[in-house]
């Protein structure tokens, strides 16, 4: 009897040993009044990475991020595992019907998709919408090609295969591209469609932006799509995209800014794509978080709840919002900030508005 | 109680854990599956399309099937001649030499490298260098992939079969030489009929390493989701489907995902069976 005692006290102690230092990081965590969960889209995440740790150094709200996609952010809510969730896809009528309560979408600041390409010695390349639905959908292969050759008459086209490089993971960045392909192509709507993830008609797959940007960076001749904040952080090669109203347009953070300036609605749900003021790049897009309307639930505490609102309050407010073209992304226009406030007043704790 | 029966029961109580959590992962496979079988039923496992756009939501594993086996397969049969060969040299003709330590160090070297190195590796040296000989457009694909897999699972191969070559009685060697056999034919009729059933094991279990292979894959197998044409044509595989597309995946096609892990779990098993058995058979 005296060993198997011995014997427990030892493991006890061994377990003991290997939780202690949890335990007191733990305890260090909670001298924080409230503590933040959050998960999903990975497209932001350089942005919430910067903005997230400013707020836990100037108050005494700690917020964690978990970079794990879109789609595990709008699980992650429905499993009420996170305080709030992170998506770049705005939910359809159809998966807020699935949500077990109402959801609320706050946009947090905005994004491109680029197309960006390797080809030596070419420093700039137009794309017209008819050029983007023919090299995507196969029809053009190889860059000489005549009406590639039409559109860009200053550049000297080498006789090489075109290799285009989409991603292999599900993404929020491959569902602004293809809803952009859709607006402007009825072929590609009909054939490939909108998703993150898609039946791709050529080329081949990369994970993640890293994974496109590097294969495109080691493979002449290839085109493909990545997200802005990671190819203007890496000063990828980018192509100009023919707008709707004609002109060719470079990304940057000012022409992103151009694509949110049209009206918005209440919800904020609107994919900009394709917008229609001139001055803007046609693949830009809002990326959201997502919370509930009534945050009295599971047992959350007001002051949990409280601390959500009061957090994404600062979110979209001018302090945090500065940052973004920080980490290359686009802050809010002023009328998405006015809506997303109004959106955040809503939000209640048993029925009662949280912020005044 | 005695510090016997205590060892006893610690040591059951152990095992019982192993087995339960086997079978929880096959239990929570088999439940994750169901939905994909559902829908397809059986053209599941042949079937060819994989179509996630929504609305017309069609899952088939057929691509990722036969790009696992193609890959393994032709892995295993580039990797044949140099570990085969360096068994050899260090089972046989070098046996219990300097050199043979050293090199038989370097192999089991192979077996601890990261397979994200590896794809590094074949992804900035082996690619540029494929693409230079002239193989196949851009460099990618099952070829490229087998080749880094082949490498992989070199040490795997050699391992076994070296120690089981070693193990070959010298009376059986010595009464062949005493009739007058050369070196070479002491080999082939000796101690490769010998040690045959040890060899193909060896193979068996790289093989089934093979299978599972991820990372240093779906750096350089392309990627796409139709059954190959050709050997240097993109692809994809089981274990490389599932690292890539389970981060967005809901609803119909997380299912798809997990049923594909289930036939590979299968697949594993039935490949891993195999070499068992056929261990017992030589032992």
């Amino acid at each position: 009897m005296k060993t198997i005692l011995s014997f427990v006290l030892a493991v006890f102690l061994l377990s003991s040993c290997q939780n202690s230092p949890n335990a007191t990081n733990k305890a260090g965590e909670s001298s924080k009044k409230v503590s933040l969960t959050a998960a999903g889209a990975t497209f932001p995440m350089p942005y919430y990475n910067l903005v997230f740790k400013n707020y836990t150094t100037e108050t005494d709200v700690l917020v964690t991020y978990g970079g794990i996609g879109s789609g595990g952010g709008i699980r992650s809510l429905k499993d009420k595992v996170v305080d709030f969730g992170a998506t770049d896809a705005y939910l359809s009528d159809e998966k807020l019907a699935e949500m077990p309560a109402d959801v609320v979408h706050i946009p947090t600041c905005l994004g491109a998709v680029v197309i960006a390409y390797n080809l030596p010695g070419v420093e700039e390349l137009k794309l017209s919408n008819e050029l983007l639905e023919k090299i995507f959908m196969g029809e053009i292969s190889n860059w000489n090609n005549a009406a590639l050759k039409s559109n860009n008459p200053d550049v000297k086209f080498p006789n090489k295969e075109i290799t285009f490089v989409h991603r292999s993971d599900g993404s929020g960045t491959t569902y602004i591209f293809s809803d952009y392909m859709t607006k402007i192509s009825t072929k590609w709507a009909e054939i490939v469609g909108t998703g993150k993830s898609l039946k791709w008609p050529v080329g081949m797959g990369a994970k993640g932006n890293p994974g496109v940007a590097g294969t495109i960076s080691q493979t002449e001749g290839s085109i493909g799509y990545i997200g802005s904040e990671f190819a203007f952080a890496q000063r990828i090669q980018t192509a100009k995209v023919q707008n709707s109203s004609g002109a060719y347009i470079v990304p940057s953070i000012e022409s992103i800014s151009a694509a949110a300036q049209g009206d918005i609605p209440d919800d904020t749900r609107i994919e900009l794509t394709n917008s229609s003021d001139p001055a803007s790049y046609p693949i830009s897009g809002f990326t959201w978080i997502i919370l509930y309307k009534e945050q009295a639930y599971d047992g959350r505490s007001e002051a949990q709840a409280l601390g959500t609102v009061t957090f994404l309050d600062w979110l979209i407010s001018e302090e945090a919002q500065g940052d973004a073209s920080k980490v290359n992304y686009a802050p809010l226009p002023p009328l998405a900030v006015e809506k997303a406030k109004a959106i955040l007043k809503s939000v209640t704790f048993n029925g009662k508005a949280l912020l005044k | 109680m005695n510090s016997d029966k205590i060892t006893k029961l610690v040591l059951f109580l152990v095992s019982i854990l192993i087995l339960m959590l086997t079978a929880g992962m096959v239990f929570s496979l088999v439940g994750g599956a169901i939905p994909a079988f559902k829908a397809f039923g059986l053209q599941f496992i042949y079937s060819g399309e994989w179509d996630p756009s929504r609305g017309r939501e069609n899952y088939g594993a057929l691509p990722f099937i036969v790009g696992t086996l193609l890959t393994s397969f032709a892995a295993l049969i580039i990797s044949f001649p140099l570990s085969f060969s360096t068994s050899l040299f260090l089972g046989e003709y070098y046996k219990g030499t300097r050199v043979a330590r050293i090199l038989g160090l370097l192999v089991d070297l192979l077996a601890g490298i990261p397979s994200i190195v590896y794809g590094l590796w074949g992804f900035y040296v082996l690619r540029p260098f494929l693409i230079d000989l002239g193989f196949g457009g851009q460099g990618f694909g099952i070829f490229t992939a087998s080749l880094i897999l082949a490498i992989m699972i070199i040490p795997y191969a050699t391992s076994l079969s070296n120690e089981i070559i070693s193990m070959v009685p010298n009376d059986l060697k010595e009464a062949a030489y005493s009739l007058g056999a050369t070196r070479l034919e002491v080999i082939t009729n000796v101690v490769v009929p010998n040690a045959r059933s040890g060899i193909v094991a060896g193979y068996i279990l790289a093989f089934g390493r093979a299978l599972g292979e991820t990372m240093a894959v779906t750096m350089l197998i392309g990627n796409t989701n139709i059954v190959p044409t050709g050997f240097f044509q993109t692809g994809n595989t089981m274990a490389s489907v599932i690292a890539n597309q389970f981060g967005e995946a809901d609803g119909l096609k997380l299912s798809s995902l997990i049923a594909i892990a289930l036939l590979l779990f299968v697949i594993t098993g039935i490949v891993n069976a195999l070499g068992k058995m056929i261990i017992k058979k030589f032992s």
